[in-house]
């Protein structure tokens, strides 16, 4: 057994994430930024994890560790008990098991929606041809988009998009599901209805999400746990446990512990968002 | 066969409208007759100017010199049942056409290589930005020498007019590819191959197509003078950059302006040839 293979068998369910110290300094032209410091974190498997945190603090640097865009400094990241960086490979091998979901979305506009569900089938070779794109489609029209499964995405609206490049990700069948704020730009209206088609394909899917945001309100609603961190450098501040019995709808937003929990939540951002702005300041001085 | 009822309550079937044809459109838009308004009020003035001329002796500045309209379509009713007008085109078509294809067949591939390997860039991106400035015109003189017909260093200049602007048009949309298409497809599981052929040769296609349309202009402009300084080959078929050159010749200014409007409708046929392939091979931005 190798000995960077941590204890097999000891956990059974898939996409179980376990950052472990996980230190990232930057060094552009020489000076060290250090954008993450000795940052540990369980996310159990299934477990929908919200992360929230002042601008520029870090949180897409532990994203882009874990798919493996970026290496690392110093500690590891587990993913059900193989490591994927560490000491000895500090960049993680990109695979179909973590998949991302970008800020401003990432359809390939030269592909209809059901070209590009299909995409990542086809060029692992998991079924014929045919098979994937019927499974595409299949796929979009579960998730309400049967109507437009051969329009390209510059012809529909940014919400049927980005509904499009989530059953793009779990027609891979991950383990885990990678957000980054990736409904940033969308109005309030057009974001609840996101949430409840994510809840939605969440509830049949179970993958593990780790999901950045900077919308409070979105972080317990979506969330079993809400990691707020640190400026930077980033570290874990606080969790959150949303103790908030599922299914949650719309109804959930009014509800006193749903206030209650958004208050303690704010109060720990804010005080970060406070001291992320007066570093800023020194800097600027 | 039982009565039919209509049923009011339901709601009526869509009505369907026929698609109207691209001409159908065109012609139907108050755009289009305003265009045509504007060709018409040039040429009544043209001819006016031209009238003033011959009439009362005044010389309007630059129209005055010019033959009025109605002598240059009489000029050019009487070219276009010779065959040799014709010919013209055939031989600049040929030579735009053999130097644009060549340049594409070399400048994409060319580009590719430069965008995706840095190593390939460090050594051929110096010597290329060096030779770039220099306009094709530049490379008549030596071009007639290297090679060893006319017919092959007109192609060859402008070979060169198209190709730097296509290979920097390639360079540059492959390399401003959005980061996180290629990160999108790669954690898909993505190979190199794929990649290539299904990430980053769609997304230039757009450069490709502006390299395209923009190198078709160069060429016309680059085989025209090219024409004109190297006699443009043989008598017979000189094209009408030496149609033009040797109505000059001959004096005859109303055959000088039937060459330069056979450019310019040549000119035209060549984009909006471009234009239709573009449009059949990105189907994705008909949305737009």
């Amino acid at each position: 057994m190798r000995p960077d293979v941590f204890s097999p068998g000891a956990v059974a369910a898939k996409g179980a994430i376990s950052i472990r110290n996980v230190t990232k300094i930057y060094d552009p032209d020489g000076a060290q930024v250090m954008a993450v410091d000795n940052c540990s974190m369980d996310i159990a498997p299934g477990e929908v994890c919200m992360i929230v945190g002042p601008s520029g603090c870090g949180k897409t640097t532990l994203l882009n560790a874990i798919a493996g865009f970026h290496s690392i400094t110093e500690g590891e990241i587990i993913l059900d008990g193989v490591q994927l960086c560490g000491p000895r490979q500090p960049l993680a091998t990109q695979s179909a098991d973590r998949i991302v979901v970008f800020q401003n979305g990432a359809l390939f506009p030269w592909k209809t929606l059901a070209e590009n569900v299909a995409y990542g089938p086809m060029v692992q070779r998991r079924w014929p041809k045919a098979e994937c794109m019927e499974r595409a489609r299949t796929a979009l029209k579960e998730a309400g988009l049967g109507a437009v499964v051969d329009k390209y995405p510059g012809e529909v609206s940014s919400g049927m998009a980005r509904r499009a490049e989530i059953v793009r990700a779990l027609i891979n069948d991950p383990k885990v599901l990678l957000l980054d704020e990736p409904y940033r730009a969308m109005d309030a209206l057009t974001k609840q209805i996101m949430h409840e088609a994510l809840l939605e394909m969440y509830d049949r899917t179970k993958v593990t999400i780790y999901f950045i945001t900077h919308d409070l309100e979105e972080a317990i609603f979506l969330g079993d746990k809400v990691y707020v961190m640190t400026t930077r450098p980033c570290r874990v501040k606080k969790v959150i446990d949303v103790n908030l019995p599922r299914p949650r709808d719309y109804t959930t937003l009014t509800t006193e512990a749903f206030r209650l929990l958004v208050k303690e939540a704010d109060e720990a951002v804010h005080e970060e968002a406070l001291k992320a702005f007066k570093a800023g300041e020194r800097e600027m001085a | 066969m039982s009565a039919v009822t209509i049923d009011q309550t339901q709601t009526p079937p869509s009505r369907t409208f026929r698609r109207r044809s691209k001409f159908e459109r065109a012609i139907s838009s108050l755009g289009f007759w305003r265009g045509l308004a504007g060709i018409l009020v040039f040429l009544v003035l043209w001819e006016a100017a031209a009238y003033l001329k011959t009439a009362a002796d005044f010389t309007v500045p630059f129209f005055g010199k010019l033959p009025a309209p109605t002598l240059v379509a009489a000029a050019a009713l009487e070219v276009v049942v010779q065959p040799g007008y014709w010919w013209s085109w055939v031989e600049s078509f040929k030579r735009v056409l053999g130097g644009f294809i060549i340049a594409m067949i070399l400048g994409i591939p060319f580009g590719l290589a430069l965008a995706v390997n840095k190593y390939f860039r460090d050594v051929f991106f110096p010597p290329f930005e060096i030779l770039r400035p220099i306009p094709p015109l530049a490379w008549v003189p030596a071009s007639l020498i290297f090679w060893p017909t006319n017919e092959m260093s007109i192609i060859f200049v402008t070979f060169l007019g198209a190709f730097f602007t296509i290979v920097i048009n390639v360079l540059g949309g492959a390399r401003t590819i959005d980061v996180r298409y290629l990160r999108a497809a790669q954690s898909m599981g993505a190979t190199q191959w794929h990649l290539f052929s299904r990430i980053i040769l769609p997304g230039t296609l757009p450069s490709i197509f502006t390299g395209a349309a923009v190198g078709m202009g160069i060429t016309w402009n680059v085989v025209l003078a090219a024409e004109m300084v190297s006699g443009g080959g043989s008598q017979a078929g000189g094209g009408l950059g030496f149609f033009i050159w040797s109505s000059y010749m001959g004096g005859s200014m109303e055959h000088i302006i039937v060459g330069m409007i056979s450019i310019g409708i040549a000119g035209y046929l060549s984009s909006a040839l471009i234009r239709w392939l573009g449009e059949r091979a990105m189907p994705w931005q008909r949305a737009f």
